[in-house]
């Protein structure tokens, strides 16, 4: 084992960085992008993004925006068209996901990849905003759920942009917010809130998760309940001595 | 000198020779006998935090608007209630460390209830004479559930109103009663009147506490006036006779060191591993919602049979009788206790056996009474892990409603396994003695 451990160490590292974070000084190149568009995309959305009945939906005025979520999550490309998106490996590199989506922002006239300026942002206003329109499907303290048909992600992972973008494209049965509904000023409000969700100014010690009751639960059984027990079980056994 | 004040306590209060009896009052010696003590010790520390805890708790409703020292919620609206709990939380000594004990005290409390019953069910302790002081304890650990509840509830943070929301549908769903017990209860339509907080918070710290304490004496006074069962150490035993250790110096230090044992522990976990956040989940505000809400541990198997029900009202003409929560939420926990509190009768019926019993059974002995026991307990059991299905979906991907499809298969399938393997069991393991002593 000892001996395997640096080796393990250099596989690791020698795995090209995937781009799930932006990098800078790669340049798009929109011919690049419409071949990946051909050879990954277009089984679904179309030779030209036109959308296909019961496969894809179009992507004309998807804009930059969304296709810059849907491949840097790792949502897009999708094994089975029907299956819901869900966070995985991102298998481009940063130059691939730059021209696919430059080749997508051509389909029609799509909005820009937003840049959220959260860091000045209001954390307050942003939790009441959450309250009011996440927390019943993504957890008041992002750690995501359940409804009827989908497995709501908790929202520890996605960028501030990809927050953001999310916000604007509605993926799966998520809604889709306006620019009326949510102001750009809401927006980073927004994205304040769960930049700080994710490292909240924390109380009380071991945090178990954020879930509330059902860590509380398992605590409770595996933790207390069982060295009580054996507490117990000690005494108990002293007594006959 | 101490003789001196023992005599003078004694020369006026004639109480030698009880005390002499306290003494020598006989504990058995299995450790099982100790789970009961735990619930008690935990149900001193939550009378302990609590007082702690009232001192800062406002019981009001009338809204404001917060400016304390906890940043994401400046300038959110909130109820006193709620505002005073943060600040009992983030700034006031040692006001945290009380809470998330008094909190883990509870959710200990009822956990060593329920094993101290399944203790008492699978050894049959419960049978004549102490099926009175039986009914006492399931009566206390219903008292326990509710009392819980109203604790969870009167914080008024995103969960209690979640939590008092369905409560307030169980209320309604009660059939003919609903709708008017639940505007009495409350005061009103959900969320209820401004009066409404300070009649549970007087319900959670005052009536709920005190008949408990009723109880507990009730069931004390009543297990030490007919002693305790025990088991049949040695064939020797019988019913007629008691062994085991002397409260003093017997039992008395063990007893104590068990106490400061649970203390420990409960404190412990309050300073080191955090318990209902609720400067997480924000004020209640009517129509907001949680992903993921659940009730405390205890209440859990209610949430899940909330939701193993399929959705269906009983409806006469054009009036619906009894509404869907009442299947899950009302009639479920009332055939629980039903079945557990009239076992002792009914199975003085079945058997013919009207005998006082102060022997125990091991739970092999009677392989009847502990495979039925075991099958009720798997049923109730998996009812309870159905309601935390969709956290299983979060993180496994496992489609919720096939799950609960599956629930609802495998809560009749699996009682009836469980049944047949441990009656098995049972008769195996008496057969295996029965060749090793031959």
């Amino acid at each position: 084992m000892k001996r395997l451990l640096p080796i393990l160490v250099l596989l690791v590292a020698a795995t090209p960085a995937r781009a799930a974070t932006p990098q800078e000084g790669v340049v798009a190149n929109v011919t690049q992008g419409k071949s990946l568009y051909a050879a990954n995309c277009s089984r679904c959305h179309g030779s030209r993004g036109q959308g296909l009945r019961d496969q894809g939906p179009s992507l004309k005025d998807a804009g930059a925006l969304a296709a810059d979520f849907y491949v840097r999550t790792g949502y897009m490309p999708l094994d089975n068209p029907h299956s819901q998106p869900w966070r995985t490996r991102v298998l481009f590199t940063e130059q691939e996901i730059r021209s696919l989506v430059a080749y997508v922002a051509t389909i029609g006239h799509g909005p820009a990849i937003p840049s959220p300026q959260w860091q000045t942002a209001s954390v307050a206003a942003g939790r009441q905003l959450f309250a009011d329109h996440c927390a019943g499907c993504h957890q008041i303290a992002i750690a995501g759920g359940v409804l009827p048909g989908a497995r709501i992600p908790p929202l520890n992972q996605p960028t501030p942009r990809q927050i953001a973008e999310a916000v604007r494209v509605g993926p799966y049965l998520m809604p889709k917010f306006s620019t009326k509904a949510i102001t750009p000023t809401q927006l980073n409000d927004l994205v304040a809130y769960v930049q700080y969700a994710k490292r909240p100014d924390d109380r009380g010690g071991w945090a178990i998760g954020h879930l509330g009751p059902w860590p509380e639960g398992m605590v409770t059984w595996l933790l207390a309940a069982s060295i009580l027990v054996a507490t117990c079980l000690l005494i108990g056994r002293r007594l006959k001595a | 000198m101490i003789r001196r004040l023992v005599r003078f306590v004694d020369q006026r209060s004639g109480g030698a020779p009880f005390v002499r009896k306290a003494l020598r009052y006989v504990f058995p010696d299995h450790w099982s006998f100790l789970l009961g003590e735990v619930a008690l010790y935990c149900f001193i520390l939550l009378v302990a935090t609590g007082v702690y805890l009232t001192l800062f708790f406002e019981d009001s409703r009338s809204q404001t608007v917060y400016h304390g020292s906890y940043k994401p919620l400046q300038g959110e609206t909130m109820s006193r209630a709620y505002e005073s709990v943060l600040h009992l939380s983030l700034d006031v000594k040692a006001g945290l460390l009380m809470r998330q004990t008094h909190h883990w005290a509870a959710n200990v409390f009822l956990a060593a209830i329920l094993l101290h019953v399944l203790r008492v069910f699978f050894t049959g302790a419960f049978r004549k004479p102490r099926d009175l002081t039986y009914v006492i304890g399931l009566a206390m650990l219903f008292t326990a559930f509710l009392e819980g509840y109203l604790g969870y509830s009167m914080v008024d943070d995103l969960l209690s109103g979640m939590g008092l929301a369905i409560g307030y549908s169980v209320a309604l769903s009660l059939p003919v009663i609903g709708a008017n017990l639940g505007l009495l209860l409350w005061g009103g339509p959900f969320p209820g009147s401004p009066s409404f907080i300070p009649r549970i918070y007087i319900a959670h710290v005052l009536i709920f506490p005190l008949l408990i304490i009723a109880l507990l004496t009730l069931h004390l006074v009543l297990v030490a006036s007919r002693h305790h069962t025990q088991f049949r150490e040695s064939p020797k035993t019988t019913e007629k006779q008691v062994v085991g250790i002397p409260a003093f110096p017997g039992q008395a230090p063990r007893s104590l060191g068990l106490m400061f044992a649970v203390f420990a522990v409960l404190f412990l976990l309050g300073g080191l591993v955090q318990i209902n956040p609720i400067w997480l989940w924000g004020p209640y505000h009517v129509g907001e919602a949680t992903n993921g809400a659940q009730p405390d541990w205890y209440l859990g198997w209610l949430i899940g049979a909330l939701r193993l029900v399929p959705g269906f009202d009983l409806t006469v003409g054009g009036y619906t009788l009894v509404p869907n929560p009442f299947w899950g939420g009302a009639l479920f926990p009332v055939v629980i206790l039903f079945v557990l509190a009239l076992w002792p009768w009914a199975e003085r019926r079945v058997t013919g056996d009207d005998a006082f019993h102060n022997l125990l059974e091991r739970p092999r002995d009677n392989a009847w009474r502990t495979s039925l026991g075991a099958a009720f307990l798997t049923w109730i059991f998996l009812v309870f892990m159905s309601g935390s299905a969709d956290r299983v979906t979060v993180w496994l991907g496992l489609d919720y409603s096939a799950q609960i499809w599956a629930y609802r298969v495998l809560i009749w399938l699996v009682p009836l396994l469980v049944f047949f393997a441990v009656r098995r069991a049972c008769r195996e393991l008496l057969a295996w003695e029965q060749i090793r002593s031959d």
